[in-house]
């Protein structure tokens, strides 16, 4: 590859000496909190270097610096070798910088090419810029395998697609450096395949790609150099190849962490939720659930895997008793109430349902109430918590919530703090502490370990197999695949509001369910 | 009905549509970055006076337009300032601003010209006059089309045909020009606008101030062309009209125009159809005028379908990953 290098371009060697970004001593606090210290890091040209930390590392800031979106309080950016100043996008664009956003930026009813152009545009016409852009865009999509059609609406396409649009965005604007910030989040394991291809393509072209994850294995896969972040200082810069897993999980934590969960098989019995036919008709009347049948053993977690949007949610929310829905669901053999007045999560938690929804952000947690007041929701009618007939005891509350707290390990441990102002790992088992500790016979639990660090996640799938292994079911939807395979005794996929089949995470692999996630593949 | 009835309808349904069209195009510049307007009516009524006014203490009608216009900017900006900068709630910098402008017309007015907050009556120089458009003689003798033109297109102040070119100019800047482009996405998605390089405060305030621009030739129009001086009061809610009739309009300059007109006509209707009888019925003079209003809320609850406003309408622009 170096041989190869040397002599296709005459100027590869000055070039590969001399960093394509580097930063020398960033620092970025907000108030008290020291989001970048002292970072420094080299990202040579031509490779793909990845940045891997947990939730609140700092990768987020230290990008937003090198985008001109905050300014650091010490330290400079050499692209090149030349100091630069980023004081807004405009700068970074202009120094060759190229971001892709986790959250895309993208105007949804827009066309792929007037998003393309905005910002961009060649002059104050909007035609000749529109038509020149079209000109280059299928350039750049014949040379890096980025085919996307130019007129397709954003609103239109899936977000792979807009992926894509986004790398466009960048090449348009002759990036050489492209960051790309959580780029698989919402990618199909086949999707994000097809991105990394574009990526070692873009690598090849001679660009120099950043890559921002928590996900160990993009890192290993792809990565030329790898840089661990751990509450914002820079641990450590590794050779990819020289490295493992473990290892860099172990520098982002800061201790020993067990990837894999230790479990025993499971040993089901009864079956306790039957789900028949169960379909679901947004507000809009369009169908999110079309005849879905499974059935959840105790003692047995059904993990749902599939891409975000194939209806896992509206699943979660039928049996959770937040939205109506069509059909029969049976727990422990007893009809439950779909759409009647007795259809709500009062109830079904009454009933032994538990829910652990997935954005516990907005549906698990009210965010300005203090920990004990969201320990309490939806099991304020426990006569422990009662004073009176009418007044609730606040203080035994306090005091459930104060075990619980202690018995999930929730950090601080401190009831009367608000929800937000805890981290996202700790909210989520402020939740899994409500639910769990309720002793409910099926558990529902959506994304349970979504922004939650590895040493946490650690946690939480312990909590989960042990209720398991308590004799409990448990429904698990999740769009992390690895979660998915290595937390589920069974696992049903789902696409387009239907379960494509069920498989044995034995006798599976990413690849199959890939497939069937995206609708190419059915049975089972 | 017979047909000279019908051209003199028409004719005051354009004159009655025009600020309301002015006012809607001003909402639409606006909206489509983003900044919700409900102080259309106050730029409205502030521009009204001040071109009045200063019409009448210069006796040119050219130097009050200026002045009008200029005013309607000054809150255009507060209107910025409060939404932009300051990224307070739009609606009530709007509600302020009409609230403001009710204010401060009627107090100036009266301690200007102590005349019960009305400004002098204008007349010649001071005031827009009826333009005779070339050929009617000719075309005047067709029949049909001759005297649609003569009595409807003809014989407006130059701020009809303004407000009517207004259109066609919004419809290219809109989805023709650079700017257009980014005034749409700032309003849908003002992140992309920003990581793109483009500053969402600039676009905001361009927004905002040509916004200001058109509602002050609104209000220019109301008290230098359609009447001969300023009254209190007198926008009489055509700002929330000029709202309505953008819902109605989906945001899009073509439809303003259709919609708008649509509010002259019935505005119209009601001026001239003071006494009907229906089925024996008299219905009162106040019935009639307020048929516009009425109308109103029947067209925006039932017919215009699902109007989707720009996304990022009435929130204030944070940076944020």
């Amino acid at each position: 590859m170096a041989m190869q290098t040397t002599e296709g371009r005459p100027d590869a060697a000055a070039l590969s000496t001399e960093p394509a970004i580097e930063l020398v001593g960033i620092s970025k606090a907000f108030g008290p909190v020291q989001a970048n210290k002292d970072i420094s890091i080299r990202v040579m040209p031509g490779t793909i270097h990845g940045i891997i930390g947990e939730n609140g590392a700092g990768k987020s800031t230290l990008m937003s610096i090198l985008y001109g979106f905050y300014k650091a309080d010490a330290g400079e950016v050499l692209i090149r070798g030349q100091k630069t100043e980023i004081p807004n996008s405009q700068a970074a664009i202009s120094a060759g910088i190229g971001m892709v956003f986790q959250h895309f930026k993208l105007v949804e009813n827009f066309t792929v090419l007037e998003n393309v152009v905005l910002g961009a545009e060649s002059g104050a016409r909007l035609t000749p810029s529109l038509a020149k852009a079209r000109k280059l865009l299928v350039e750049l999509a014949r040379e890096y395998e980025l085919n996307v059609n130019p007129d397709a609406l954003i609103e239109d396409i899936g977000v792979g697609m807009q992926q894509r649009v986004e790398i466009l965005k960048a090449l348009y604007r002759q990036a050489e450096i492209l960051i790309l910030d959580e780029p698989t989040g919402v990618l199909t394991p086949a999707e994000a395949d097809h991105l990394f291809r574009i990526l070692k393509g873009l690598k090849e072209q001679g660009k120099t790609i950043i890559l921002i994850t928590h996900k160990l294995r993009e890192i290993m896969e792809v990565t030329d150099t790898v840089s661990v972040m751990r509450r914002g200082e820079m641990t450590a810069t590794v050779k990819t190849a020289e490295t493992s897993p473990e290892h860099l999980a172990e520098l982002m934590v800061g201790r020993k962490v067990l990837l894999r969960v230790d479990k025993k098989p499971a040993t089901p019995g009864k079956t306790v939720l039957e789900v028949e036919n169960l379909s679901v008709t947004d507000i809009d009347g369009v169908q999110r659930l079309k005849d879905v049948c499974l059935n959840v053993r105790a003692g047995e977690i059904l993990g749902v895997a599939g891409v975000a949007g194939n209806g896992q949610s509206e699943l979660l929310a039928a049996l959770g008793g937040i939205t109506a829905g069509t059909g029969h669901v049976r727990l422990n053999g007893e009809e439950i109430d779909l759409t009647g007045r007795f259809s709500d999560g009062q109830s079904r938690r009454a009933r032994g349902i538990s829910h652990v929804p997935e954005d516990r952000q907005r549906l698990g947690l009210i965010m300005d109430f203090m920990a004990w007041e969201n320990t309490a929701f939806g099991y304020h009618h426990d006569p422990a918590y009662q004073k009176s007939r009418l007044l609730m005891d606040n203080d035994a509350i306090r005091a459930d919530t104060a075990k619980k707290m202690e018995r999930f390990d929730v950090r601080p441990p401190d009831p009367r703090l608000k929800a937000k102002s805890f981290s996202g790992g700790n909210q989520q088992k402020l939740v899994l502490a409500r639910e769990i500790e309720r002793n409910p016979d099926l558990l529902l639990v959506g994304q349970p370990t979504r922004g939650v660090d590895i040493g946490a996640i650690e946690f939480i799938h312990q909590q989960i197999v042990a209720l398991r292994d308590q004799g409990k079911a448990i429904l698990l939807v999740s769009v992390e695949l690895d979660e998915i395979l290595s937390l589920s005794d069974r696992i049903a996929v789902m696409f387009d509001g239907q379960i494509m089949g069920e498989r044995l995470p034995a006798q599976t692999d990413e690849k199959e369910l890939g497939m069937m996630m995206a609708g190419m593949l059915k049975g089972g | 009905m017979d047909f000279l009835t019908l051209l003199q309808i028409l004719d005051s349904t354009l004159r009655l549509a025009t600020p309301l069209l002015l006012a809607c195009l001003a909402g639409l510049f606006s909206e489509r970055s983003g900044i919700f307007d409900i102080g259309l009516e106050g730029k409205m009524l502030i521009a009204a006076f001040f071109s009045a006014a200063i019409a009448a203490t210069t006796g040119s009608v050219w130097i009050g337009l200026m002045a009008g216009i200029s005013a309607s900017v000054v809150l255009a900006l507060l209107h910025g300032l409060a939404s932009i900068t300051f990224r307070g709630d739009q609606l009530i910098s709007g509600v302020a601003i009409n609230f403001l402008a009710a204010g401060l017309t009627v107090l100036i007015s009266e301690d200007w010209f102590q005349q019960g907050g009305r400004t002098p009556q204008l007349s010649g120089a001071a005031r827009f006059n009826p333009i005779t458009l070339p050929l009617t003689d000719t075309i005047g003798a067709i029949p049909v089309i001759g005297p649609i033109y003569t009595e409807v297109l003809s014989g407006h102040t130059i701020l009809v045909y303004l407000a009517l070119l207004a259109v066609p100019l919004t419809w290219y800047v809109l989805f023709r020009t650079r700017f257009g482009l980014r005034l749409r996405a700032v309003g849908e998605n003002p992140g992309a606008v920003d990581t793109a390089g483009v500053s969402v405060t600039r676009l905001r305030y361009t927004a905002v101030i040509i916004a200001g621009i058109l509602c002050g030739l609104a209000g220019a129009y109301l008290s230098t062309g359609f009447s001969a001086g300023f009254v209190k009061e007198m926008s009489a809610g055509r700002g929330f009209i000029a709202l309505a009739a953008l819902i109605f309009a989906k945001w899009r300059p073509w439809q303003a125009l259709g919609a708008t007109l649509l509010f002259g006509l019935l505005d119209a209707l009601g001026t001239r159809y003071q006494n009907i009888d229906i089925l024996g019925v008299n219905l009162p003079v106040q019935f009639m005028q307020a048929l516009p209003y009425i109308l109103t809320v029947i067209i925006l609850a039932g017919f215009v379908g699902k109007a989707i406003p720009p996304r990022a309408g009435g929130e204030p622009y944070v940076k944020e990953r």
